[in-house]
């Protein structure tokens, strides 16, 4: 093989970079990490919680005990699942709370990733990986036929046998170096979020949660103004993350702007009380993939690999939202393939496809598979972004409200209600998502 | 130009809690033209409604503005109008743009 620079050029420091980049250097590749943030998580923005499991196998076939699971900068475990659906002025939530949430290997928890991508940075650095920082990859370098031998950044054009390209979710080197198609609006949504800052007990109090502990929650309905999408909010342990994600094709001709959607949430009855007197301490935005199964790029090239964000690797299942868990596998696996195909000096899209098979026999395109068909019934679901969460609400007030006017028997008041949205109609909605989930 | 509902909420104080390098010398992004009043109102309208840092604004007299400086780079303008009138959307240079404390 020709002589390079580095074994391994990983580009990105997130959740699939830096995993990347530690799983080759703990098989003693050379590698040089990316990183377009000052520091690693600088550029970086999650709802967000990270499902673990995905990081503790790595760390149990790599870590050789090395990583205390304690040291690592979670926010909180969470404990609680709560979903809301919000009309105008109304929300019926649904807490869930278990046991098996906080078994080993099935644990989640809320992360913020300036702390937790500087986590990861330190990891890969002390497996022995050369890091740069401040600096994005402009361009890939590439051989005659076409091949990427490397990267440019800045003035320097630094060679490797393959780079492991993990440049998150504006993957601007995938698409305008390696021919990725561009996103399409209605595959993409753009999330707006604001963290917090609140005395680590009264998070506890008004989460309802024991000390250390959290809850997820993700609201649908009048939050994003009926426009497809929802609210999210996240309890960490000295601040609360709070924010919406909307497609970007509905977004774009809403009734309103999603700063403003964003403003109005803050102010909802079911949001208002937990940020009370909290103060505001970072505005922040960033895209989400939306698209699924049906939207993940081609992923290897010649002495070239895609991971995480970049590779489109997001599950948002409107009661579930997955990305950082399918981030690091793919980091992992793109790590292995990319370190055997070094071994056995053949670094080709041949050599690399053993990162498909990889891929597709985990979880991460299994999962990603299950729930294909589920984007395009969100996305054709409206009215469970408007109408059905207002009439859970006029449900509910039928159910509770009391005025002195003598009542009707509770089928009675209840039934006009969902008559008037067609029973037939939301049946088959029903059963058309619960096919897709 | 399509109406949008009074925004009440002042975006540039919101972002003004955040961390920035603004690097003065080169825009990371670029429009199709310097003239934004000139631009495709629907496009730009797209624009207003989805960019979380407001950089994309139309005043009650109907005249528009646009500022890179706050942007938190989430690259939905790109997704939305590169090609129409988004012509430039390059990652701002060396240790500028924002950066996250919390992210």
């Amino acid at each position: 093989m020709e002589e390079r620079d580095f074994d391994i050029i990983v580009v990105g420091c997130g959740c699939a970079g830096a995993i990347a980049a530690y799983v080759a250097a703990k098989q003693s590749k050379s590698v040089l990490v990316v990183e377009r943030g000052e520091f690693a998580g600088a550029k970086n923005m999650t709802g967000g919680r990270l499902y673990t499991h995905s990081l503790r196998a790595v760390l149990e076939a790599y870590a050789d005990g090395e990583v205390d699971w304690d040291d690592i900068p979670f926010e909180r475990k969470i404990t609680h699942e709560r979903m809301s659906l919000l009309g105008t002025s109304s929300a019926m939530t649904v807490d869930y709370t278990s046991e098996a949430f906080g078994r080993e290997g099935q644990e989640s928890y809320s992360v913020l990733r300036a702390t937790f991508d500087q986590w990861l940075f330190d990891l890969a650095e002390s497996a022995g990986c050369e890091m740069i920082t401040g600096i994005a990859v402009e361009s890939l370098v590439k051989d005659e036929s076409g091949a990427v031998i490397g990267v440019k950044a800045g003035d320097d054009e630094i060679t490797a046998q393959v780079v492991i390209i993990a440049e998150g979710q504006n993957s601007l080197l995938t698409e305008r170096e390696l021919g990725a198609p561009r996103p399409k609006t209605n595959q993409m949504a753009v999330g707006i979020k604001e963290v917090f800052a609140l005395d680590s007990d009264v998070i506890g109090d008004r989460f309802l949660c024991q000390k250390d502990e959290g809850a997820a929650m993700l609201f649908v309905g009048d939050c994003t103004h009926g426009v497809v999408g929802g609210g999210f909010m996240y309890a960490n342990k000295e601040s609360v993350s709070l924010g919406l994600v909307s497609t970007i094709s509905e977004m774009e001709k809403a009734d309103t702007t999603i700063y403003q959607a964003m403003e109005d949430f803050k102010h909802h009855p079911a949001v208002a009380p937990i940020i009370r007197g909290a103060e505001m301490v970072e505005h922040s935005g960033h895209m989400v993939a939306e698209g699924g199964f049906n939207m993940i790029p081609r992923y290897v090239y010649d002495g070239a690999l895609v991971a995480g964000d970049a590779a489109m690797l997001c599950m948002n299942l409107g009661y579930m939202v997955r990305g950082m868990d399918l981030a690091i596998a793919s980091g992992r696996f793109a790590a292995e393939t990319a370190c055997e195909a070094i071994d056995n000096h053949d670094v080709s899209t041949k050599g690399l496809s053993s990162y498909q098979s990889r891929l597709e026999n985990s979880f991460v395109v299994k999962d990603m598979k299950t729930f294909k068909e589920w984007p395009e019934t969100m996305e054709r679901w409206d009215s469970m972004f408007s109408d059905y969460p207002q009439m859970v609400g006029e449900l509910f007030d039928t159910m509770f409200v009391v005025d002195g006017t003598p009542m009707k028997p509770l089928g009675k008041r209840m039934f006009p209600i969902i008559k008037r949205r067609g029973l037939l109609k939301l049946a088959g909605e029903v059963r058309r998502a619960l096919r897709a989930l | 130009m399509t109406s949008f509902p009074e925004i009440i909420v002042n975006v540039d104080e919101l972002i003004s809690v955040n961390r920035y390098e603004v690097d003065e010398d080169n825009a990371h992004i670029e429009l199709n033209s310097q003239d934004i009043d000139s631009l495709d109102d629907v496009e730009f309208g797209k624009l207003v409604r989805v960019c979380p840092a407001a950089l994309y604004k139309v005043d009650s007299d109907g005249h528009k503005s646009f500022d890179y400086a706050g942007c938190l780079e989430c690259g939905t303008c790109r997704i939305a109008c590169e090609g129409t009138i988004v012509s430039k959307w390059e990652q701002p240079g060396p240790t500028m743009g924002v950066q996250y404390r919390f992210g």
